[in-house]
């Protein structure tokens, strides 16, 4: 949808959007995945599966995410209203009673707390978060030029983490006597041990400092699509995002690893997997089909909710490689006591883990037929 | 040539402090069309022969000595590969709880074609049709419908009913049913054990059927073998095996079984295995303080439940519709006299569960009234007045193994309660927990052990000892003795019984093994949906029960005396 949406109204596109559907599709697999119906089907078995009380389950979750979302905005609210002035933090140090009084009317700030909060929601509904004191530039224009940078980071730093991380976690149960696991386990936890920005210096002394592989700082190699910026669709975007990537990555690989691991020793314990051996099915059919589903289940809200924590703390992440994104904005505006880029931040990631929640609780019950029957 | 034969098979388990030998020498003969049983108690060894045949022994066991021949031909010598080959196309199993033996993710469709297509190399729409000829076969209703089901949609029996069509998706010559009806009800443990009888007859199949019940082996099979400590102590056919049983080991595991047929004041004990002392605790009556004694001959009942009822609610939700709540408990009425044992029996879902829970006051009800000496104990209670009741009726749980706190040392666990309600000060509460640790035949020096140093008979004991320990007069035991070996059993009930007549203890003893009621109640209280169906003398029901599910009940009973 993003990359129809640019194809539509960027006039820069047709040059880039070649290279990804040259590298990407000959026509032969464009018109299996056409003839088949592949993606239609697959639609049709999410709907199907879900049926009619996962529905009212989710709708539930729905409200209950509104209702978090509306606590949320109180606390920027109230931030807002409550931490400093905001009359003084618009006027300059020389005005009058008077200009003061002026500001506080135009602001609305004589209302009543609770008509003011209504109109705070309504805004931010509209999209409206206010000026940044410190740019005096829009919000959200502001954090819609840094949100690709972060998301696209913690995208490539959540792959590699399920990438390796759920191998890693595989190879650790079914081999547990392989000097490898060992490794791997004493390596986790060492990374787990380590905290990011020490890990982030770390990379940066090697890999810049000592090798000279790749740039120790900021984001490059962009194209863009609209108002997206993306690093994703070069070689030297890469290169700038690879180090970034891998220090994010570090914990949650760890993590899964060890959720992947613990879940399928006790998988493999379970009655269902004996049984399964009993009826003489092959190994493969055994761990893979059986086992490897069974403790995935667990594993995917660690990853969800894991994945929301990228987004919300790349901070330290992005101020060690001067990344620009939203950790990056957030830190600075703390500075400069910038309130209105500040509550904006809560919300996004208030919101973020909300969405994150309710894609996780739609999985389980994709996955787990108990979940969609209740 | 035997189906299969095993001969001086060994099994150990090598460890860090030296060789755990699980069988010793154990040699037996399955023939086509016959029903093995394999009986002894825990730690007897009886489900290792069924890995070691499938080569299914967990890390480190392994065979150290003899061998097993499977239609003439050794298992031992098999590749991996081929031995995988044999499992599940040439020997089935099954195992004990049909709850966890099927993977909880895929349907019972997809778990039953998988295997077909694995074995029988066919198509997925030739074993489709294969996956619902074996649905009919083990005569599951609907099989159209409830192939495309989740192992959650089905009941228990059901379930085993699965696990058994999976274990003959490739029609196997052989197959090891390791306790395949102890997780389930008296009348579904009948239709299962039908359901393997006919399918023998069908197949002509052979079957080692692993199980620690005396009736089902009496009922089911044609030859047996009793093993003890992983070696076999006698074999041979079942009814011979039964009516005159050589070893003396045999001899006191049959005496240990509670008798349906007739009521006797003791049970016997399994002495060869465990010799344990009889109780002499005279001084430790004297020295009771409880208030047993002196109402023997009061009018009013110790306890009387009126109109019980309670319901589960399913949670609220503000979309759809809430669900009619389950009716666990409907409209109970029963009372209980001083220094009687009243027994509830019932199937699993009866609502025998929940009144234990409900006359301490761990549930509270929906209506009803009950009544302890007289005295309401439902509805908003001073806090002093719940207390003091909760501290004359204790319980007694049926996991010895998940209702004491593995944390805590034994004296404190008894203590707990004597200090909880200021009884006695902690140096006096020791002193009681000596008292009571004498009583019950544990020596003083596991005062200062902790749980996981005990076995599940000592468990219980200690559980029983933390019951007494503030001096109840009335004792609810919820099927304290299900999760023991039948040597155990028989020593935990006369620790109980010794305790009634003793203590003049008032009891609720709550079952679902009709002999243990027979021998241990006076009244008995049958449920079924949560409401009582028949409530008698214990002994009238067991000669002339009235109602028609109290008789089926009777009637589906393995029973060994028969």
């Amino acid at each position: 949808m993003l990359f129809q949406g640019a194809h539509l109204n960027n006039s820069l596109k047709p040059r880039l959007w070649n290279i990804p559907i040259s590298a990407l599709s000959s026509e032969r697999v464009l018109k299996r995945w056409q003839g088949s119906g592949l993606g239609f089907v697959f639609v049709l078995n999410i709907v199907g599966a879900i049926g009619l009380a996962m529905y009212k389950f989710l709708l539930q979750r729905l409200v209950q995410g509104v209702l978090v979302m509306l606590v949320v905005a109180f606390v920027a609210f109230a931030i807002f209203h409550f931490l400093g002035d905001p009359v003084n933090n618009m006027v300059g140090e020389s005005a009058t009673d008077a200009d003061r009084e002026m500001v506080r009317l135009q602001l609305g700030l004589d209302e009543p707390i609770v008509v003011q909060y209504i109109k705070f929601v309504g805004n931010i509904l509209q999209g409206d978060f206010g000026i940044s004191y410190r740019t005096r530039t829009s919000v959200i224009e502001q954090m819609a030029a840094r949100l690709p940078a972060t998301i696209e980071l913690s995208l490539v730093s959540g792959f590699f983490s399920i990438l390796f991380g759920i191998p890693m976690g595989i190879y650790c149960a079914l081999q547990p006597k392989s000097w490898l696991t060992r490794n791997f386990l004493v390596g986790s936890l060492v990374g787990i041990s380590i905290p990011t920005f020490l890990s982030g210096l770390l990379l940066i002394y090697l890999f810049s400092v000592t090798l000279g592989w790749l740039p120790s700082q900021g984001r490059g190699g962009l194209i863009s699509f609209g108002w997206w910026d993306t690093s994703l669709l070069t070689l030297k975007g890469w290169s700038y995002i690879l180090m970034p990537a891998l220090t994010l990555c570090i914990y949650q690989l760890t993590l899964i690893t060890r959720m992947v691991r613990a879940e399928m020793l006790e998988v493999i314990r379970t009655d269902y997997i004996k049984f399964a051996r009993a009826r003489g099915l092959s190994n493969y059919i055994v761990q893979y089909r059986h086992a490897l589903k069974n403790s995935l289940v667990p594993v995917v809200t660690i990853i969800g909710l894991q994945l929301g924590t990228v987004v919300a703390f790349s901070i330290i992440t992005e101020t060690v490689f001067n990344w620009p994104g939203l950790g990056q904005m957030f830190i600075q505006s703390i500075e400069f006591v910038d309130i209105p880029v500040m509550s904006a931040y809560l919300i996004f990631v208030g919101a973020f883990f909300v969405v994150l929640n309710l894609i996780v609780d739609l999985i389980y019950a994709l996955v787990d037929p108990r979940l969609r029957a209740a | 040539m035997s189906l299969i034969e095993i001969k001086n098979l060994s099994v150990c388990y090598p460890s860090r402090r030296g060789v755990f030998k699980a069988l010793q020498n154990v040699s037996l003969k399955v023939e086509a069309g016959e029903i093995h049983g394999l009986v002894g108690e825990s730690g007897a060894g009886k489900s290792t022969i069924g890995s070691a045949i499938m080569g299914l022994l967990e890390h480190p066991g392994e065979i150290s000595a003899g061998e097993i021949n499977f239609c003439g031909q050794s298992i031992g010598a098999l590749s991996d590969n081929a031995l995988q080959q044999l499992r599940g196309s040439s020997i089935g199993m099954i195992f004990q709880d049909p709850l966890t033996s099927l993977n909880p993710l895929m349907s019972v469709g997809e778990q039953l074609i998988e295997t077909i297509c694995y074995h029988l190399k066919l198509s997925k729409s030739a074993a489709k049709d294969r996956a619902l000829a074996l649905f009919k076969e083990v005569e599951i209703p609907e099989p159209e419908v409830r192939i495309d089901q989740y192992p959650h949609q089905f009941s228990g029996g059901m379930r085993q009913r699965v696990v058994i069509a999976l274990a003959l998706c490739s029609e196997p010559k052989l197959l090891i049913a390791d306790e395949p009806t102890t997780a389930l009800d008296v009348s579904v443990q009948a239709q299962i054990l039908d359901l393997i009888k006919r399918l023998v007859k069908k197949h002509q199949l052979g079957v080692i059927l692993v199980t620690h019940d005396m009736g089902v082996i009496a009922q089911t099979t044609d030859k047996v073998t009793v093993l003890f400590r992983g070696k076999v102590v006698e074999s041979g056919a079942t009814g011979q095996l039964l009516a005159a049983p050589q070893h003396r080991y045999t001899q006191s595991l049959l005496s240990a079984v509670p008798r349906s047929d007739k009521k006797m004041s003791r049970f016997c004990q399994v002495s060869w295995i465990e010799g344990s002392q009889p109780l002499d605790n005279r001084a430790f009556a004297k020295d009771w303080q409880g208030e047993n004694n002196l109402n023997l001959g009061s009018q009013v009942p110790m306890l009387e439940v009126k109109n019980l009822s309670l319901s589960f609610k399913a949670k609220a939700s503000i979309f759809a519709k809430t669900p009619a709540p389950t009716k666990a408990v409907d409209d109970v009425s029963f009372s209980v006299n001083y220094g009687e044992v009243f027994g509830i029996v019932g199937e699993s879902g009866s609502g025998k569960s929940p009144i234990p829970r409900l006359i301490p006051r761990l549930y509270n009800p929906d209506s009803g009234s009950i009544c302890y000496r007289g005295e309401s104990v439902v509805g908003k209670l001073p806090k002093q007045q719940l207390q003091s009741f909760r501290r004359r009726c204790q319980m007694i749980f049926q996991d010895p193994y998940s209702s004491i706190n593995p944390r805590m040392r034994v004296r404190d666990i008894i203590a707990e309660p004597i200090l909880l309600y200021g009884l006695n000060d902690r140096k006096g509460a020791y002193q009681r927990v000596d008292k009571l640790l004498d009583y019950l035949g544990l020596e003083r020096a596991a005062a200062l052990k902790y749980p996981h140093e005990f076995s599940g008979g000592q468990r219980q004991r200690i559980s029983i000892a933390r019951a007494l320990a503030t001096e109840p007069s009335l004792l609810i035991c919820d099927e304290p003795t299900s999760a023991l070996d039948v040597s155990i059993q028989a020593q935990i009930l006369n620790i109980l019984k010794d305790l009634q007549s003793e203590l003049g203890l008032t009891m609720i003893f709550i079952s679902h093994d009709l002999p243990v009621i027979r021998q241990m109640c006076d009244k008995v209280a049958v449920m079924k949906a949560g409401k009582i169906v028949e409530l008698t003398e214990s002994e009238t029901l067991f000669t002339a029960a009235q109602h028609a599910y109290s008789q089926s009940l009777l009637r589906l009973m393995p029973n060994m005396h028969r």
